[in-house]
């Protein structure tokens, strides 16, 4: 409505710039609790660690634990388990990562790197596809796991091999206690330094 | 609405309420004297057909809200309950749940019949634009619905299908587990679902509102693709059709009917009469049938495209089959509306019906499945969906928009009145 044509800024834009960014400003504000209201709860996120027993299980013998909503493999391995694992060439891997929380994440994935002590394999037991939980003691084309849902091979490291699945299936933090017959699920990050966990 | 109205309040209070709140004006216009092509044909009546199971699932699904349980402890129970104990429940789900199947039985008609007769093309795109959108909310809603239930199928369906949402680089294991609400599928989930399943059914019926709304400024499509252009052209809604909507109603509840009462299980899966178990994946997780060509469009992306890993590739390309229908308008750059005077494009739209079959199909069935088994050798599904995947792809995205300048569409009536009364109008006699 005015003709006069200052390039000065008036109290009027002040007011108008301020208005808009006090909007957005509470908007966002506004709006963030109700997004993050849907990430995990305290409760939830506090139930973290879990202990099991393992001393009456035998050799190739293996147990599913649940752990944080999901499934945990506890497989203890054969010698002739370990041995195939072990003879994997690392460039024959679809990921070449070892994808356990106790390392680094750039750690490389040979069987060393996926176990803390060679006899006991541990990992989440939900495909790295959608999900599912994929049959165990041997199952698939690579004496590991096979899951049947998409057909994803896992071997004798729960490494993946063949199939949709992008990645191997993820080590937890874990430790050992009594002597290794009690295994804690959800390890802090000082016990894992103390137990011995190492790059190989 | 963009005719004349030609409401006539006549007794005392209707002229008193038309001039403070014209709602009677409203639907007379929309529903009494709406001037309809007076060529549609029984393809045309899905759309009311919609509308009665929208109300039958909102009514069913509030009864079922009274009795069910939101918890992992106590849903699968309260289900079984409902339909044990509660008076009446086994005839409310099995309406709710059949219900859900028949939703969707209308809604792919509808969408064929619209493929078609070329509804979504102008001036007609934010109608069709608006049905895409309430097609994605239903498909919300019956995926949300299906996971109350609480059995296997119920779990691990809700499994795979959020961890899909995994595949997106970077982002996608924040927005699972925000999802969730929790590390794994539980009862966040459970209970959230419930809330936003009882959301989206008020939704959609807001937006059926915009969708006729939109569909009553131009009028309806019909079977010739020509526009109506005078009198001669159009019927009045009532009680043309509301005559053949209702008759084509009562028919298709009476296959509903069939089906709630003496087949109420058989479109469900028998593993969902199994208690959802976290430990236990199904041998054979397969969606409800209404999701089955999407699933294998899914599954047919089993190669790593460039930086795209397979499983971000099937996920794009599932929501890429639908996200394709939202820019339809501008690909198809054929002028001619139906397919009766387009030869070529005919062709190529049965044969994507098919193909949309065959999706379905493919499925249901386990990848690696041989289909076509002659003495032990055939072709994989997988490799049946990869070709059906293409086809679904290339009519969107190849044969519409090529067919536009290369088809030479056949002749076209002059009018609607011309094609039903093989007369001009000029020639027809006043009625």
């Amino acid at each position: 409505m005015t003709d006069h044509t200052t390039e000065e800024p008036t109290r009027r834009d002040f007011i108008y710039i301020a208005a808009g960014g006090a909007a957005a400003i509470g908007g966002a504000l506004t709006i963030w609790p109700f997004i993050h209201q849907m990430n995990p709860a305290a409760d939830t996120l506090a139930l973290g660690s879990i202990r099991k027993d393992i001393s009456s299980l035998g050799v190739g013998q293996e147990i599913t634990v649940m752990f944080r909503g999901g499934p945990v493999f506890i497989r203890r391995r054969t010698e002739a388990e370990i041995a195939e694992a072990r003879a994997v060439e690392l460039d024959r891997l679809p990921d070449d990562l070892a994808r356990n929380e106790n390392l680094p994440d750039n750690a490389s994935a040979s069987d060393a790197n996926r176990v803390l002590n060679p006899e006991y394999l541990i990992v989440k037991g939900n495909c790295t596809h959608l999900g599912c939980v994929p049959v165990g003691n041997g199952a698939g084309d690579y004496d590991g796991w096979f899951c049947p849902c998409h057909g994803s091979h896992y071997d004798a490291s729960a490494r993946i091999r063949r199939g949709p699945a992008p990645e191997n299936l993820p080590v937890p933090t874990y430790i050992f206690e009594n002597d290794g017959a009690v295994v804690k699920l959800g390890a802090t990050s000082d016990e894992v330094a103390a137990a011995g966990w190492s790059v190989a | 609405m963009s005719h004349q109205s030609t409401y006539e309040p006549k007794t005392g209070i209707e002229k008193w309420l038309d001039s403070r709140l014209p709602i009677v004006r409203l639907g007379y216009d929309s529903f009494v004297d709406f001037p309809t092509p007076r060529n549609l044909n029984y393809w045309y009546t899905f759309g009311g057909i919609l509308a009665v199971f929208l109300v039958i699932q909102i009514l069913s699904g509030v009864v079922l809200a009274m009795h069910y349980v939101p918890h992992v402890d106590h849903a699968f129970d309260s289900v079984e309950r409902i339909r044990r104990d509660v008076n009446y429940g086994w005839l409310i789900q099995s309406m709710h749940a059949n219900g859900a199947s028949f939703f969707f039985v209308a809604v792919y008609l509808h969408m064929f019949r619209g493929l078609y007769y070329g509804s979504y093309k102008a001036p007609r795109e934010v109608l069709w634009i608006i049905g895409v959108v309430i097609y994605l909310l239903m498909m919300a809603a019956a995926f949300m619905g299906y996971v109350l239930p609480w059995g296997q199928m119920s779990y691990w369906g809700a499994t795979v299908i959020t961890n899909l949402v995994g595949a997106l680089p970077v982002v996608g294991e924040g927005i699972r587990e925000w999802l969730w609400g929790d590390f794994a599928v539980g009862n966040a989930t459970l209970n959230r679902f419930f809330s936003l399943h009882y959301l989206i059914p008020f939704l959609i019926a807001g937006l059926v509102i915009l969708h006729i709304w939109a569909l009553h400024v131009p009028g309806n499509n019909n079977p010739t693709g020509v526009e109506v252009k005078g009198k001669g052209d159009t019927l009045p809604f009532h009680p043309y059709y509301t005559v053949k909507d209702g008759f084509a109603i009562v028919v298709f509840l009476m296959i509903f009917a069939g089906f709630v009462f003496y087949l109420p299980s058989v479109l469900g899966h028998a593993d969902n009469s199994i208690e959802a178990n976290p430990l236990v994946t199904p041998a054979h997780i397969v969606p409800e049938w209404y999701f089955l060509p999407f699933y294998a469009i899914l599954r047919a992306v089993t190669f790593d495209i460039g930086p795209i890993s397979a499983k971000l590739g099937g996920v794009l390309a599932m929501f890429g089959a639908i996200g394709v229908l939202f820019v339809l308008p501008w690909l198809d750059r054929s002028p001619v509306k139906s397919m009766r005077y387009r030869p070529i494009a005919k062709w190529c739209f049965l044969i994507f019906v098919i193909a949309c079959l065959g999706l379905g199909w493919c499925g249901a069935e386990n990848p690696d499945n041989l289909v076509f088994e002659f003495g032990g050798i055939g072709m994989p599904f997988v490799v049946l969906s990869q070709i059906l995947t293409a086809y679904y792809f290339a009519y969107f995205l190849v044969i519409l928009p090529v067919l536009g300048f290369v088809e030479k569409p056949k002749e076209r009536p002059e009018s609607i009145e011309a094609s039903v009364l093989g007369s001009s109008p000029a020639a027809a006699p006043a009625e």
